[in-house]
């Protein structure tokens, strides 16, 4: 058997396609140009702090990427809201919650390795059962299954709701499993790290660095997404049309 | 909706006498579990009777991934769904039955897992309330949760493997609530699980409502 397979649409021929293939490189531009600037910001120009000295460098890009993800989730959420009422249902919710998740949940992951090489040093150890860190973890899994569930083979519909519920049900979790955990926490021993003992005072070059970093990482994340979900609306497009092909195909057997 | 829900639950439960798969297999399991956990953790009591209470729920949570299988498995066999879809009863009445004819065959083997850790790891079973409180209060919410999540895993091909990853991570809260309720019964203060027992509770009745709501559309699709 023949696949044939019809052109994706291309919207790019058209003038709204255009723009959105322009706004997403210049999006793509600024995010490469704001991350390189905060590295150099953060490696070369602001300076040690004292008492963290060199490591106080992570704190440039580990805020920033935990951010993305909660970002991420969150957008991730609205989105099967969005294609659960039934006002609103639309494929393109379901695309727009799936891309990004993924790209939460690479930031999730990110956030957590991070997070790790921030540990060893200060704390001794690269885990600490701390209620932030082990939720971030619990959040990490909890999405890798949603995005497995999105993989799964089946009527693109039926996989698009299950999908959307089981977003909105892990969503729901999030805060419950961040409660749970931190007074469970609260009811062990004392915490044996010292967060007090050492303030950190992010000012001046460190601040801006920080707020950089910041917007390029949003930057980064809409970049991302919109390429992601570029992907997943040619990816819906292929499968229509190499439906349709097959439909043309038994149709030109019985003719 | 409870009238359904009393129907399905009768049916599940009748399915569970004749066939006996959760008692013949489910229960042994969790029973080998218990065995292995003693096993890898040495056979000092003085560690075991300690972790007792993690190590039962842990016991309890890997069984309720089998027993939620079981569930939609009864389901799948012979285009049972399409009927249950057909019969014309309110899908938020499957739901709770459903869940209520898991969390009946999981409190069953919450007794047998009970006498096996004071067996085996010598817990010393004390605060009898708060022990069965937080069997009530977890069980309504690993069924609630499980049903929910065995719906929407159902008719795909890869649903053995699917559902554990997304059942386990989250009842994180109810694995940490029932073992710290249970670990200030078993010693022997249990008046300060007050406030897990809460968060049981919350989980249940929250996880029970999103599911009321949501298996309409679920199990339309499946």
């Amino acid at each position: 058997m023949t696949t044939v397979l019809a052109p994706a649409p291309v919207r790019s021929g058209t003038r709204s396609g255009r723009w959105r293939v322009v706004a997403v490189r210049v999006v793509g531009a600024a995010a490469l140009a704001g991350v390189v600037l905060t590295v150099w910001l953060g490696l070369w120009v602001t300076p040690q702090a004292v008492g963290f000295g060199n490591l106080v460098r992570l704190l440039y890009i580990h805020p920033p990427m935990a951010w993305v993800a909660f970002l991420a989730y969150g957008v991730a959420s609205l989105a099967s809201l969005l294609y659960l009422w039934p006002r609103t249902r639309h494929r393109r919710y379901d695309r727009l919650a799936g891309a990004s998740a993924e790209v939460g949940v690479v930031f999730t992951g990110l956030t957590l390795v991070s997070g790790s090489i921030w540990g060893r040093p200060t704390w001794g150890t690269y885990w600490v059962w701390d209620p932030l860190l082990t939720s971030t973890a619990i959040l990490f899994v909890l999405y890798l299954g949603y995005l497995a569930l999105r993989r799964v083979p089946g009527d693109p519909e039926v996989v698009a709701r299950r999908a959307a519920v089981a977003a909105l049900v892990a969503f729901v979790d999030v805060p419950i499993v961040y409660f749970s955990v931190s007074w469970w926490r609260s009811l062990h021993q004392p915490p044996t790290i010292d967060f007090t003992g050492r303030h950190l005072y992010v000012h001046g070059s460190m601040a801006w660095t920080l707020l950089l970093g910041f917007v390029s990482f949003t930057l980064c994340y809409v970049w991302l997404m919109a390429h992601r979900y570029r992907l997943a609306a040619l990816r819906d497009a292929e499968a229509d049309a190499g439906l349709s092909a097959a439909i043309e195909e038994r149709r030109a057997e019985a003719g | 909706m409870l009238h359904d829900a009393a129907l399905v639950c009768g049916k599940d439960l009748r399915i569970e006498l004749r066939s006996r798969v959760a008692l013949n297999q489910v229960v042994p399991f969790a029973v080998a579990v218990l065995v292995l956990f003693g096993l890898a953790l040495g056979p000092d009591r003085a560690v075991l009777a300690p972790a007792a209470a993690g190590l039962f729920w842990v016991a309890v949570l890997l069984s309720a991934v089998l027993a939620v299988q079981r569930s939609f498995a009864v389901e799948s066999a012979d285009d049972a769904r399409d009927g249950l879809r057909l019969s014309g009863l309110d899908p938020a009445g499957i739901f709770l039955g459903k869940a209520a004819a898991v969390g009946a065959e999981l409190l069953v083997l919450e007794g047998v897992l009970t006498i096996g850790v004071a067996l085996l790891y010598g817990a010393r079973l004390q605060g009898g309330l708060v022990l069965a409180g937080a069997c009530l209060a977890a069980t309504a919410g690993l069924a609630g949760v499980g049903i929910l999540y065995g719906a929407m895993s159902t008719g795909l091909r890869v649903k053995e493997t699917l559902l554990p990853l997304l059942l386990v991570p989250l009842v994180t809260p109810v694995l940490l609530g029932a073992t710290k309720a249970w670990d200030e019964a078993l010693a022997g203060t249990p008046s300060r699980a007050g406030g897990w027992l809460l968060l049981l509770a919350v989980f249940a009745v929250l996880y029970l409502a999103i599911g009321t709501v949501a298996f309409g559309p679920l199990l339309e699709d499946a």
